[in-house]
């Protein structure tokens, strides 16, 4: 060992016994450097990697979009504010900070349906889903799971049992959600994952509250004829 | 302080002094996040990155760091070099982000971390502070591997995806669940364990010259 490094070791050996007072304003601008410093470093990284991230984001909204509406030829953006779905942005709102709900159309202009973004709580975490809902015959298109913490094994079947998932290919709302052995078939029936109650049931609670909430504002969209 | 090798600064943690497997350090990483094995190498590199970062910086700047104020700005410099990799690593691959979840934000609290800084780099100059931690980072990584691949061949019938049984393996789905990672962890404990001990029995058996016993019996 070098006496330099002696040096440096003695104070944190714990018994040094010639301890020295350090004055508070060194306790402080210690911290405040390496806080500043830190920030600054955070901030340099964000705004290296916010494009990447936020892409990367748009990207799976998009593709989720197109696989619950069952690939439409294009879709649209919709905002809900003030009680209705409006086209553009209203003036002065973050398109962030508005809740948004796409539109599909097919190659002919005619309505495939809306694609409904929602989350609630699940078994672990929230959940976050999309779900395609064509409010003509007021059946689902599809749904799609975003973001779930779901136990890995068990409640992750809500995104990757295929048999549970399809299912809301071609229900009618309101869901309800049966044990497979109480099927009866009914359309407006999903046969819940055996094992897997709380998260599938949550799924079906996600869905049918969205459509509560949103399904009189799409039919007064579609009423208004601004297709 | 036991003066040490640069070779030693090295080596020890990698097996000798392995965070995981012998200092039980990083238990709730190596428990939460190896169900598979693509999950524990990307939480091992995320986490070799924080400790390598850190360690440099406060051997570096270890002059200027008054000994009350240590354990905040050790842990200011971890969650800096945690939030750059949570953050890198939901730029570059956002799914293997996604599959951590919020133990990538967890490595903050990772006592090896903080431990490497106060026992090590908080006294030892810069280049030894990363022997340091790059051996000490290399057996975190080997032990979360060890775990990730028992875990998802046993659990999943795959290694790294690739399917290893064909589809009529029916997967141990316990070991990919919390459990499983508890009856990993222990048993590979038992195994290394017991190798240590039959490994320092041995040799006494055999260095005993031959004609000896005989003399001593006499």
């Amino acid at each position: 060992m070098t006496a330099e490094e002696r040096q440096v070791g003695s104070p944190v050996g714990g018994a040094a016994p010639q301890k020295q007072e350090v004055p508070p304003w060194r306790l402080l601008a210690t911290l405040g450097t390496a806080g500043a410093m830190a920030g600054f470093l955070i901030v340099f990284v964000f705004v290296a990697t916010e494009p990447a991230i936020k892409a990367h984001k748009a990207e799976v909204l998009r593709l989720a979009i197109q696989e619950v509406l069952k690939g439409p030829a294009r879709f649209d953006t919709l905002f809900v504010h003030e009680g209705a779905l409006q086209e553009q942005l209203p003036p002065g709102m973050d398109a962030e900070q508005v809740e948004q709900i796409y539109v599909g159309y097919a190659e002919d202009g005619s309505q495939v349906g809306f694609a409904i973004a929602s989350a609630e709580p699940g078994f672990q975490d929230i959940i976050r889903l999309i779900f395609g809902y064509d409010s003509n015959t007021g059946a689902t298109l599809g749904m799609k799971v975003l973001e779930s913490k779901e136990t890995p094994g068990l409640g992750d079947k809500i995104e990757k049992d295929m048999t549970f998932v399809q299912q809301f290919d071609a229900a009618v709302a309101p869901l309800v959600g049966v044990s497979a052995r109480q099927s009866t078939g009914d359309e407006h029936e999903i046969d819940m994952i055996t094992g897997v109650t709380i998260s599938s049931r949550a799924v079906i609670r996600i869905i049918n509250n969205s459509l509560e909430r949103l399904g009189p504002l799409l039919e007064s969209y579609n009423g208004g004829g601004s297709q | 302080m036991r003066a040490t090798t640069p070779r030693q600064d090295f080596v020890r943690g990698i097996w000798q002094e392995n965070p995981v497997l012998v200092h039980m350090l990083g238990l709730c990483p190596a428990l939460a996040v190896t169900n598979t094995v693509a999950n524990s190498l990307a939480m091992g590199l995320a986490t070799f990155f924080v400790l390598t970062g850190s360690s440099l910086l406060v051997s570096t700047f270890k002059r200027f760091i008054p000994h009350e104020v240590r354990i905040s700005t050790y842990i200011l410099i971890i969650a800096t070099f945690v939030t750059i990799a949570d953050m890198s690593l939901e730029a570059i691959v956002p799914d293997v982000h996604k599959a951590l979840g919020a133990f990538i934000a967890l490595i903050v609290v990772n006592c090896m971390i903080l431990g490497r800084q106060e026992a090590f780099s908080s006294k030892r100059p810069v280049l030894r502070s990363l022997l340091d931690a790059f051996g000490t980072g290399i057996g975190f990584i080997i032990a979360m591997l060890m775990m990730g691949t028992v875990r998802e061949v046993l659990g999943n019938g795959s290694f790294l995806g690739w399917s290893l049984f064909g589809p009529n393996y029916e997967p141990w789905v316990i070991f990919v669940l919390p459990p499983g990672g508890f009856f990993t962890i222990g048993f590979i404990l038992l195994g290394l364990n017991w190798v240590e001990r039959r490994k320092k029995q041995k040799p006494m058996v055999r260095e005993w010259p031959e004609g000896v016993a005989s003399e001593k019996a006499a």
